[in-house]
């Protein structure tokens, strides 16, 4: 059956398939982003986003999201507590 | 000198044990002498695999604890003139053996005079060290004594996506350059583009190939009775194995054909600068 549709363009054939999410899986696996660069990273955001806004830095996280599956996303959640007043 | 291989795979269950078992017994049968060590401790297998579970007296724990000599630990298979096995401890667990000690049970290994005779010198040319499952403390021990790598995959997401873990961690081990074993490929379902073909999983993992095991249901029969598929001339599996053996000792040695993966198989062929057909 999978070759009769991989023939007629019907569908693809499942070892296309698996071929396909394996390249995908792996080229995120070989990403291999050290957690560790987290930490410098969320400070640097800190000076630069405290330029333009009050935030409250015990509130941040900084993370990779994973969970699309398509595509490593990096989430940061930062509780702002205001504008910068000296900015304006 | 001889030379210390090691076996994984990263996924469980995917024919470590079994590829160690008959490339041990064809790489004998070939007229090399081989030791093959169980490296899964607590979960010991390759005695059952080799039919040499009754004759196990002391294990490589015992070795590292100085309860016995190497040579007291080491099973001579009595159906191969020159294969021999360290078996592992069942009781025991992983954190038993360190990497260190691994290493120089290896080292050592190659230094045993396995002469019977008085003023006779005959040394190992292979150690093969069957790994466990996994990335953990078992693998760091299977690989630390290796002068060269194997994986083994099954040619499935799962086993594959492991296996490409398990090339960064060789790498790591300065293992670089493994070799792959793919096992269990049928044919059939090659054919109607329902499993991954050779190139398929060569073309991911970017890795040199060493050998195709087809899915052979002799595997099942020769483990039941504890007798390397390899004896059995009629069996795909045994040929691919023995195949595989030729080509651990440097031999050129050409593929296989499989049904359904025979155009790949000739380029293969050609690739490796063998006569293609
Ligand atoms: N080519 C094959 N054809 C048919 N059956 C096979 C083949 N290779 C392995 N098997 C079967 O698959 C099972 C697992 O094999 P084996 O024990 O060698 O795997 P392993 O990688 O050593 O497992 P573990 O990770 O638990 O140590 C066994 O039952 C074995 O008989
Ligand atoms: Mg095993």
């Amino acid at each position: 059956m999978g070759f009769l549709d991989a023939l007629f363009g019907r569908r693809k054939s499942s070892k296309q398939v698996a071929k396909e999410r394996l390249q995908l899986v792996l080229s995120h696996d070989r990403m291999r982003i050290p957690p560790g660069i987290l930490e410098p990273l969320k400070d640097d955001l800190i000076d630069v986003i405290s330029n333009y806004i009050e935030i409250e830095e015990s509130g941040i996280t900084v993370e990779f999201d994973d969970s699309d599956g398509d595509t490593r996303s990096l989430v940061a959640s930062i509780p702002v507590i205001g504008m910068r007043r000296d900015r304006r | 000198m001889g030379e210390t291989l090691v076996i994984t795979s990263g996924k469980g269950g995917v024919g470590k044990t079994t590829a160690t078992a008959n490339i041990g017994a064809a790489l004998a049968n070939l007229g090399y002498r081989v030791a093959l060590v169980d490296a899964d401790i607590g979960l010991r297998n390759l005695d059952v695999v080799l039919g040499l579970e009754n004759r196990i007296v002391y294990d490589l724990v015992d070795v590292v604890d100085g309860f016995c000599r190497l040579k007291q630990a080491l099973i001579k298979d009595k159906r191969y003139e020159r294969l021999y096995l360290l078996p592992a401890a069942q009781t025991k667990d992983k954190s038993a053996v360190s990497p260190e000690q691994m290493r120089n049970i290896c080292d050592q290994l190659k230094e045993v005079n396995l002469s019977t005779e008085a003023g006779g010198a005959e040394y190992l040319d292979y150690i093969i060290v069957d790994s466990p499952a996994g990335i953990e403390q078992g693998f760091k021990n299977a690989v630390s004594g290796a002068d060269r790598a194997f994986i083994i995959t099954t040619p499935e997401v799962s086993a594959v996506r492991d296996a490409d873990r398990i090339i960064g961690l060789l790498e790591a081990e300065s293992l670089a350059r493994p070799q792959l074993l793919i096992n269990r490929l049928r044919p059939n379902m090659v054919r109607t583009g329902d499993m991954m073909d050779i190139e398929d999983t060569i073309d991911i993992l970017a890795v040199s190939l060493l050998a195709v095991i087809p899915e052979d249901d002799r595997i099942v029969v020769s483990t039941n009775r504890g007798e390397p598929v390899v004896n059995n001339s009629s069996s795909l599996a045994g040929q691919a194995f023995m195949n595989a053996a030729r080509r651990i000792t440097g031999e050129e040695v050409p593929f296989l054909e499989m049904d359904g993966d025979r155009s790949f198989i000739r380029r293969l062929g050609q690739f490796f600068g063998l006569r293609g057909r």
